[in-house]
């Protein structure tokens, strides 16, 4: 019977193990930390429930979604056309590799004054910011990607006489393909981050300022239903993009 | 010339340095993949002083065979002598290792790295000084002690580990498959400069190689390994004087001696790249 | 390299040029953007003139050292623990992976509940963003130690303790150093976000205080130093891990 699961049976009962000790080590810190500060997980997962219920948190769900969205889209797109674009010369390469390194590590947060003089308090802000987070890991790993392609890869389609499109589209792509996944992933993950705090330090609406009010009026259990939620979707999420490219990068 | 100490005292009176006793192993089951059955069981002696190569199809064991004699794998079956007395499990006295892969210590220099033993058994700072010069001098590395691994060939950082090896005067030294990154002529050379130290320290060597060539070259004797489990299906004398280098190789009983080990091996290569299928990248049994 | 430095340099100062005219030109008005010499003008004005300056900027030097010591000394040793239970990795592992998809900001409104508006919550904001990028360059690290130089160091008979200390850890030290690297980011981009939501003090706090202003002249001299700040420890960084990495691998 437990050949037919694709999962181990020692290893899903490895996971159960860890979800029933989280659990346990939540309820033992909410217990200690008493329910002004941590509420416990039972309480918390009521109201998570509660949200999913009710209207009022799908709208602002809605909002998030929207700018995320489009976020997660300009990043994915223009962090891909500007790491080929660059990747493609060596030259444009180690100039502009270290220059867009040091824009990913800075704390962009900072940066959010300008977005909102230059936007004002609106969906366009929110969804710059997200892409201020996004593009640069996804252009990062793209020029990594070409640098890495082993150049008889390249050679290979020269003697072959590939046109450069067919060089692109045949050869390029499918060996670049595993680390443009692992782009997504991270470009998905930073545009969310980058959604987020731009709902937490302005605007009027979304998750994200659920939250600050929920902090405001020093609702823990609110706070700790939304984290939690916000969570467990984005680790979802990540997981899923995590699982296919497990797959994407054992197939190469 | 006359004034070159000999790096190690051998006393060539008993004839059995090492004694392998039907000694066999198994590589326990993994997730996935049944257990290994890499070598054995294996019966012979490796006379004191003599130089043997083990050549084999690759997966055959070879590997296995050359880490259960230095006390990194524990065999599961048959018992190991080194002097008469059993292996304990442990690295055993007097054993020198130099490694298929790089094993210089990149965050050290050649000299520091060569010292590295040395300094561990807390010898005195002047005997290590005198040993490692004797030991750069004799690897032509001298003008590279106070570079670092990176800054080197390939074939000068495995000269670096013979050299580590050579400081410690082993009375055994096991190599496996030491010169396998290195293009045809540099290994040609090193096996001349490997000669050199074998008569130099007297040592008993023992060689892993996948060059039958180089075997032929080098070796007292050349045992011929199986497909996994590994076995010696033949020891050939190749009866060259102890004075000897590379150009053996022109001489007539060399071709001989070499398609003499092809035919025992062919059958056996054969045999190891069918069962090692599609993936024939030097799967060896780990 | 020298071309790709002179190349480098004069991007970035042409950038810096560009922006200069477009805010002179009033091509960007003044009330968004100030120009780039006026940031520097107005950093060094409020350096020698304004008493919050230095206190507000030693406080969050002061906490983001402790949250990267945290986060550092912490997640090396959490992944040597983790390392050493195979079991326990397997289960961690897509944590781990996932971790960084996880907006984390989102626990500092809680961290505000719970260890109150102070220097704890931007500490612990700033560690827990940091160890686990420290925690998976362990593992890593570990992982990727050759398997020959481990083999030398039994076959010289090093004992554990010796071992990890002789062979492991500096076999060991480029990845290392490239988690420690990542988690001194993580880190500063933790500890000045903390600041920035929500916080009494910290050069942080003061950029979005002159931001709710409209203290513009502030504002950008601020920013000027976070941004010089954070690239200067960047770049830094990189260089060594460079450096590093070159002695390691060849």
């Amino acid at each position: 019977m437990s050949l037919q699961l694709r999962l181990p049976a020692s290893r899903a009962f490895d996971y159960l193990l860890l979800v029933l000790a989280s659990l346990a080590l939540w309820a033992g810190l909410a217990w200690i930390a008493g329910p002004d500060a941590l509420s416990g997980p039972g309480e918390t997962l009521a109201r998570a429930a509660d949200y999913l219920g009710s209207a009022a948190f799908w709208k602002h769900a809605r909002a998030t979604g929207t700018a995320f969205g489009w976020a997660c889209l300009l990043s994915l797109a223009g962090g891909a056309a500007i790491g080929v674009l660059i990747g493609m010369s060596r030259l444009a390469a180690e100039v502009g590799e270290p220059i867009l390194g040091t824009l990913y590590s800075i704390p962009k947060i900072t940066l959010y004054p300008i977005i909102l003089l230059v936007f004002g308090l609106s969906l366009s802000a929110k969804v710059a910011f997200g892409v201020l987070h996004g593009i640069f890991p996804v252009a990062l790993l793209t020029i990594g990607a070409i640098r890495n392609t082993k150049q008889v890869y390249l050679k290979t389609a020269r003697v072959m006489r590939l046109t450069p499109v067919q060089t692109a589209s045949t050869v390029l792509l499918p060996a670049i393909l595993p680390e443009l996944v692992t782009g997504l992933r991270i470009g998905f993950s930073s545009a969310l981050l980058g959604t987020l705090i731009a709902e937490l330090f302005a605007s009027e609406e979304g998750l994200g300022f659920m939250l600050i009010r929920a902090m405001e009026a020093h609702k823990v259990v609110d706070i700790m239903a939304l984290a939690f939620l916000l969570f467990a979707a984005a680790a979802a999420i990540g997981g899923l993009l995590l699982a296919i490219e497990g797959r994407v990068h054992r197939a190469s | 010339m006359n004034a070159r100490p000999r790096l190690v005292e051998t006393d060539h009176s008993a004839t059995a340095h090492v004694a392998f006793r039907s000694v066999s192993h198994t590589y326990p089951a993994r997730a996935g993949h049944p257990p290994v059955h890499a070598l054995g069981p294996l019966d012979f002696n490796l006379n004191r002083g003599e130089f043997l190569s083990v050549v084999g199809p690759s997966g055959c064991g070879k590997t296995t065979l050359l880490e259960v004699l230095a006390g990194l794998v524990k065999p599961e079956g048959g018992t190991i002598e080194i002097d008469g007395r059993a292996m304990t499990g442990d690295v055993p006295d007097g054993v020198g290792v130099v490694f298929q892969e790089d094993a210089s210590f990149p965050w050290l220099t050649v000299a520091d790295n060569v010292a590295f033993g040395l300094r561990r058994a807390g010898l005195p700072a002047k005997e290590i000084a005198g040993r490692v010069d004797y030991a750069l001098d004799f690897m032509g590395l001298n003008q590279f002690r106070t570079a670092y691994p990176s800054q080197l060939s390939g074939g000068m950082r495995q000269r670096v580990c013979i050299a580590r090896t050579l400081v410690t005067r082993p009375s055994l030294i096991l190599l496996d498959e030491p010169f396998g990154a290195l293009d045809q002529q540099t290994r040609l050379l090193m096996g001349e400069e490997l000669l050199k130290l074998w008569r130099e320290t007297g040592a008993t060597v023992m060689l892993i190689t996948h060059s039958l060539d180089e075997a032929a070259m080098l070796a007292d004797r050349v045992a011929v390994m199986s497909a996994r489990p590994g076995r010696f299906i033949d020891i050939i004398e190749t009866r060259w004087p102890r004075e000897r280098d590379s150009s053996l190789a022109s001489q007539p009983e060399f071709g001989v001696l070499t398609s003499r080990l092809w035919s025992l091996l062919r059958e056996e290569s054969r045999k190891a790249m069918e069962s090692s299928g599609a993936r024939s990248s030097g799967a060896t049994a780990r | 390299m020298s071309r790709v430095r002179l190349i480098q340099t004069l991007l970035i100062g042409g950038s810096v040029a560009l922006l200069e005219i477009l805010c002179r030109a009033g091509v960007i008005d003044h009330f968004t953007m100030i120009p780039p010499s006026d940031m520097l003008l107005s950093l060094i004005r409020i350096a020698r003139t304004e008493s919050w300056f230095w206190p507000d900027v030693l406080y969050t030097l002061r906490n983001l050292a402790v949250a990267i010591v945290i986060a550092v000394a912490g997640g090396f040793l959490i992944g040597l623990g983790v390392h050493a239970v195979p079991r326990l990795r397997r289960c961690l592992d897509p944590l781990f992976s996932s971790y960084y998809s996880v907006p984390t900001f989102v626990l500092y409104p809680l961290l505000i509940v719970i260890f109150g508006i102070g220097p704890a919550s931007l500490i612990v904001m700033g560690a827990l963003f940091g160890v686990v990028a420290m925690i998976v360059a362990t593992l890593t690290a570990l992982d990727r130690i050759p398997r020959a130089l481990i083999k030398t160091a039994r076959i010289m008979r090093l004992d554990a303790l010796r071992g990890v200390l002789m062979v492991r850890l500096p076999a060991a030290a480029p990845h290392l150093f490239t988690g420690l690297k990542l988690a001194v980011a993580y880190c500063v981009i933790g500890v000045i976000a903390g600041e920035f939501i929500l916080a009494t003090a910290g050069i942080g706090r003061r950029l979005s205080f002159s931001y709710n202003n409209f203290d513009n002249q502030t504002m950008y001299g601020v920013l000027l130093l976070i941004l010089v700040f954070a690239a200067t420890l960047n770049a830094l960084l990189n260089i060594w891990e460079k450096r590093l990495h070159q002695r390691w691998y060849r």
